[in-house]
């Protein structure tokens, strides 16, 4: 709409200024990756094997996107939007020709270590430095591709951005996946589409395939009344499709898939035939379905029975989480312990922070009181103390948290906002100079921790429970009843009394809110799941060390809230799996990561400062703007019904009732 | 016996006495209002009395209970809820949430039972969602339950502050300038909402109003404060021919200013007489910031952590600033 409208209003040399900024912009960035050294470092990193190496992507990413972002200023004019994205990639390209002009007469690389023949090799796609104009024609091409992108219509648009990301996802992820395919029945299914390092070039073109298929059978299930069936069925049958030709291609001529010309051709020939199938029969199956009218009939039934229903896309994904460590690995079984106990500490300190709106900066310090109770209670070091089981451990640990997190409440009580922050911020220095100093070293072992910590489960060496998986086990129960726990406190009067502190403490204790209590509740009950957490920590790891508690950990559960959704649940899990997992995935990028993830964070807070998974009342705010778009899925009721419903209020649709005619005088 | 009663009750900020030595008192099922110029002191009385001040000097009793010294929570346990000359909503939860929030200490579910979601607790919530229900019909926001409180329309706003503070289920219920910024329909409905509360819930109500229209139409009784102090005390009609109501409100200026403000005094009685839609146009909102001249001690508002508290030392402030520009 907006985009519509400044086309016709703005003034055409104003609208090319704005594309000769997207242009510098993306010089800038494209330099910039060159130079800090991620071109050249991933490099031998294949996305596509043997066609698309992670430093290109990165590379021709940033020119496709430019491409599409310079488009924008001339929505409805294929030409212009074509000739805008070509022009903002020439600038990407040449900035990155002028590089090499420059880098190698001036010596730059007393500067920019990273200015080196590698990198102009990348840059040149190996030739070298008499092949300059290859950037700028890259530049040029990908470019005018990013702009025309703009000019298909918005599904596609969407479809096609959905593949190349899931693309990079793919690639990025291949080694992870590749392995438990390879495992599986469908071995040879996973030799088709990964090579041993990102994917194989079928590989792509499946992906590709089955995005195209969703956006067509998505636009074609749209005219018959249903979008989301008509978008299932093209991504399952447009890859289904270049799957069936790909296995026949392997079984009937194995040499020929090895050819990456016939690769790519079976891919597409296989993805074009999916694809049109997928956009036909998507839509005829769109068409059955709404004549079905399954959402009047979901409607009818029992409440029960529409809450099976609901939960059914939970019990694949159930199965999945425990087959994980089996299939993914011990490491990876590490990374989502690491993940669950984030999520334990997430959903304690969102109660504190997200609903009772009191920032702590002080967490770790309840993590710490977790897991050296553990420690001293269950250790076979001389630093234990009982010799109790973890299990038995565990109560004392979220009992003795719990109430640390009262009696430090006690005194910061009558402290509001920005100080509160600041002077939580000693407990977790407090905690940790304690647990280091010489003071308690004859409990606590000083810098040298609680070792022998025993696992939960006596289990052989060799057994499968052996390693980190039974922690994983014991990670994902606690975390999964603790967000049961969460989710009902949200719910309760309790939870309504927090969030009505955190909106204004004044109004809330002239209601009748008990200020001292309802908030040292909040710390209290926050800091027992951050105990929860440190005491599966220590299971972990075995021990526990004063390394482990350090302002890092107050300042990612607090990040971890904000990123997900203030005050959110769900927020709290997707908000630890992206912040926690995704960089512990990403090991292999070793310091770069943390750019990335820098990045990431200041686009999210620019962009969705809700956070990714906001809580309810956010959250309506936004259905309400889904629903005033016109392509609304017809099938399963809106957003709004559902609530309605369960709220009981019936008369919701009128939105100025009339007063009851007694008030009029 | 009287509901409220204040003895000599005094509260100063620094060198400022908001409430200088005040005595008031109010019977069970009356409609008393508040009125005096800007900075008089009106607000300062109402947090004095919800106990967000406590007072420096003498006592408020409610219902022979003294209070001063209790704290909010106290107060409103015992019968006294108040809504607010800014509004204050929980603007990020929804109309019923705010509501329900109100409902808080007339329910007693544990966290813990919260978290097993007893028996007990779920019919707490059935009643509890009920009542709000009811309580949103009552004022008039029936189906709104699901809108976000800080989204609703002005008028809106302020009743679902009545709703909140009915949820609280009071004796009293303090209405700090409730019909402020409403245009004329809005300021009628609110009036005839004010009215229901006394006659359908028996309500007790004391009101801190502007609107004179609104004052002079429903109160039985009229407290006038000026600098803290009670300058008068009386029925409507009392109040309207009340030499010292008059100079406080419009100030002890020259012959020539008084005469054309006299004209304005009468005017606006021969509004409060009824023939309302004749001068709707010209609001009988009397100009507030022409506060008399006097000296006023500068006032020292540190209280910044919270706007509403510093409300009434502004306004003295801002009576203060006209004086010095005049």
């Amino acid at each position: 709409m907006t985009a519509i409208s400044s086309t016709i209003t703005r003034p055409l040399a104003r609208r090319w200024r704005h594309v000769i900024a997207i242009g510098a912009l993306g010089a800038a960035v494209a330099l910039y990756l060159a130079l800090v050294g991620i071109v050249p470092t991933f490099e031998a990193r294949a996305m596509i094997s043997s066609v698309l190496a992670l430093g290109e992507t990165f590379v021709l990413g940033t020119m496709m996107v430019i491409g599409y972002l310079a488009a924008r200023y001339f929505d409805g004019q294929p030409a212009m939007s074509v000739l805008a994205g070509a022009i903002a990639g020439l600038m990407t390209g040449s900035a990155l020709t002028l590089l090499m002009l420059i880098g190698p007469a001036i010596d730059l690389r007393s500067i920019f270590l990273n200015a080196s023949d590698s990198l102009y090799g990348v840059l040149t796609l190996g030739r070298g430095l008499d092949f300059l104009w290859i950037p700028m024609v890259g530049g040029v091409v990908v470019g005018a591709l990013g702009g025309g992108l703009r000019i298909l219509p918005r599904p596609i648009q969407k479809s096609i951005a959905a593949g190349l990301l899931s693309l990079v996802a793919l690639g990025l992820f291949s080694n992870l996946l590749r392995k438990p395919l390879l495992a599986s029945p469908f071995a040879s299914i996973g030799r088709l589409l990964f090579a041993s390092e990102g994917l194989t070039l079928f590989g792509a073109a499946v992906t590709l395939s089955g995005a195209l298929g969703a956006g067509i059978g998505g636009a074609i299930g749209a005219r018959f009344g249903s979008r989301r069936w008509g978008m299932l069925t093209g991504v399952a049958l447009g890859m289904i499709g270049s799957l069936v030709i790909g296995l026949l291609a392997a079984d009937l001529a194995p040499s020929a898939l090895a050819r990456p010309e016939f690769a790519a051709l079976g891919g597409v020939l296989g993805g074009v035939i999916g694809v049109g199938m997928g956009g036909l029969l998507g839509g005829a199956i769109a068409r059955r379905v709404s004549s079905l009218r399954l959402d009047r009939q979901f409607d009818a039934l029992p409440s029960p029975a529409r809450s099976a229903i609901r939960a059914t896309p939970l019990i694949p994904l159930l199965f999945l989480v425990l087959v994980l460590p089996f299939a993914f690995g011990q490491n990876f079984a590490q990374v989502i312990v690491l993940v669950a106990i984030y999520i334990l500490m997430g959903l304690g300190l969102n109660i504190t922070l997200g609903l009772a709106g009191l920032l702590d900066l002080g967490f770790v310090a309840f993590f710490a009181v977790g897991a050296y109770t553990v420690s001293l209670l269950t250790s076979t070091s001389p630093f234990g103390i009982a010799d109790f089981s973890w299990w038995i451990a565990v109560p004392f640990a979220v009992g003795v948290a719990f109430m640390f997190g009262a009696f430090l409440g006690l005194p910061i009580l009558g402290i509001r906002g920005d100080y509160l922050a600041i002077a939580t911020l000693g407990f977790g220095e407090i905690i940790r100079i304690l647990s280091v100093s010489d003071l308690l070293r004859p409990w606590l072992g000083g810098p040298q921790g609680i070792t022998n910590v025993p696992k939960p489960f006596d289990v052989p060496p060799g057994d499968p429970l052996s390693g980190p998986s039974q922690i994983y086990y014991i990670a994902l129960i606690c975390a999964g009843v603790i967000a049961f726990i969460a989710f009902r406190l949200r719910d309760s009067r309790i939870g309504r009394a927090w969030v009505a502190i955190r909106e204004d403490e004044d109004v809330a204790e002239a209601l009748g809110i008990n200020l001292i209590q309802t908030k040292l509740l909040a710390y209290a009950l926050g800091a027992a799941f951050a105990g929860l957490g440190g005491a599966v920590f220590a299971a972990l790891i075995g021990a526990t060390f004063p390394t482990s508690i350090n302002l890092l950990v107050s300042i990612n559960v607090a990040a971890l809230i904000i990123v997900g959704g203030m005050g959110s649940v769900p927020g709290v899990i997707v908000g630890a799996v992206v912040l926690i997992g995704l960089p512990e995935l990403f090991r292999e990028f070793q310091e770069y990561r943390y750019l990335f993830y820098g990045a990431a964070l200041m686009v999210l807070m620019r962009f969705r400062p809700e956070g990714l998974l906001p809580s309810r009342s956010v959250q309506r705010e936004l259905h309400v703007e889904e629903n005033v778009e016109p392509a609304g899925a017809p099938v399963g009721s809106s957003v709004a019904q559902i609530e309605a419903e369960r709220e009981g209020d019936v008369e919701r649709d009128s939105p100025y009732s009339e007063p009851p005619a007694k008030e009029t005088p | 016996m009287a509901l409220l009663e204040a003895a000599a009750a005094t509260k100063r900020f620094g060198g400022l006495v908001a409430v200088n030595a005040l005595d008031f008192s109010m019977d069970a099922g009356q409609i008393v209002s508040v009125i005096g110029p800007n900075g008089a002191g009106k607000t300062t009385f109402f947090n004095c009395i919800a106990g967000f001040y406590r007072i420096d000097e003498g006592t408020i009793t409610f219902d022979g209970q003294p209070i001063n010294g209790l704290p909010p929570d106290k107060i409103a346990h015992l019968g006294i809820s108040r809504t607010y000359q800014n509004i204050r909503l929980f603007a990020n939860m929804t109309t019923m949430e705010n509501v329900l929030v109100g409902l808080h200490h007339h329910m007693h579910a544990s966290w813990i039972a919260a978290v097993l979601r007893t028996p007990a607790t779920v019919r707490e919530e059935r009643a509890a969602d009920e009542e709000a229900r009811r309580l949103l019909r009552f004022v008039g926001l029936r189906g709104k339950g699901d809108f976000q409180a800080g989204k609703l329309a002005y008028g809106d706003q302020r009743r679902l502050e009545v709703a909140r503070a009915l949820a609280n289920k009071p004796r009293l219920l303090l209405l700090d300038e409730p019909t402020a910024g409403m245009n004329p329909a809005e300021t009628a409905d609110m009036t005839a909402l004010i009215r229901r509360l006394r006659d359908d819930l028996g309500l007790s109500i004391l009101l801190i109003e502007h609107e004179m229209r609104v004052v002079m139409g429903i109160s039985e009784r009229i407290t006038v404060l000026d600098y803290g102090e009670k300058i008068a005390e009386g029925t409507p009609v009392e109040i309207r021919s009340n030499a010292r109501v008059i100079e406080a409100y419009l100030g002890r200026g020259s012959a020539a200013e008084a005469a054309v403000e006299r004209a304005a005094v009468e005017a606006a009685a021969a509004e409060l007489d009824g023939n309302a839609a004749a001068a709707a146009a010209q609001s009988a909102d009397l100009p507030p910031a022409q506060a008399g001249p006097g000296a006023l001690p500068d006032v020292d508002a540190d209280d910044a952590d919270d706007a509403d508290d510093a409300d009434d030392a502004d306004d003295a402030d801002a009576a203060d600033d006209t004086k010095t520009v005049a």
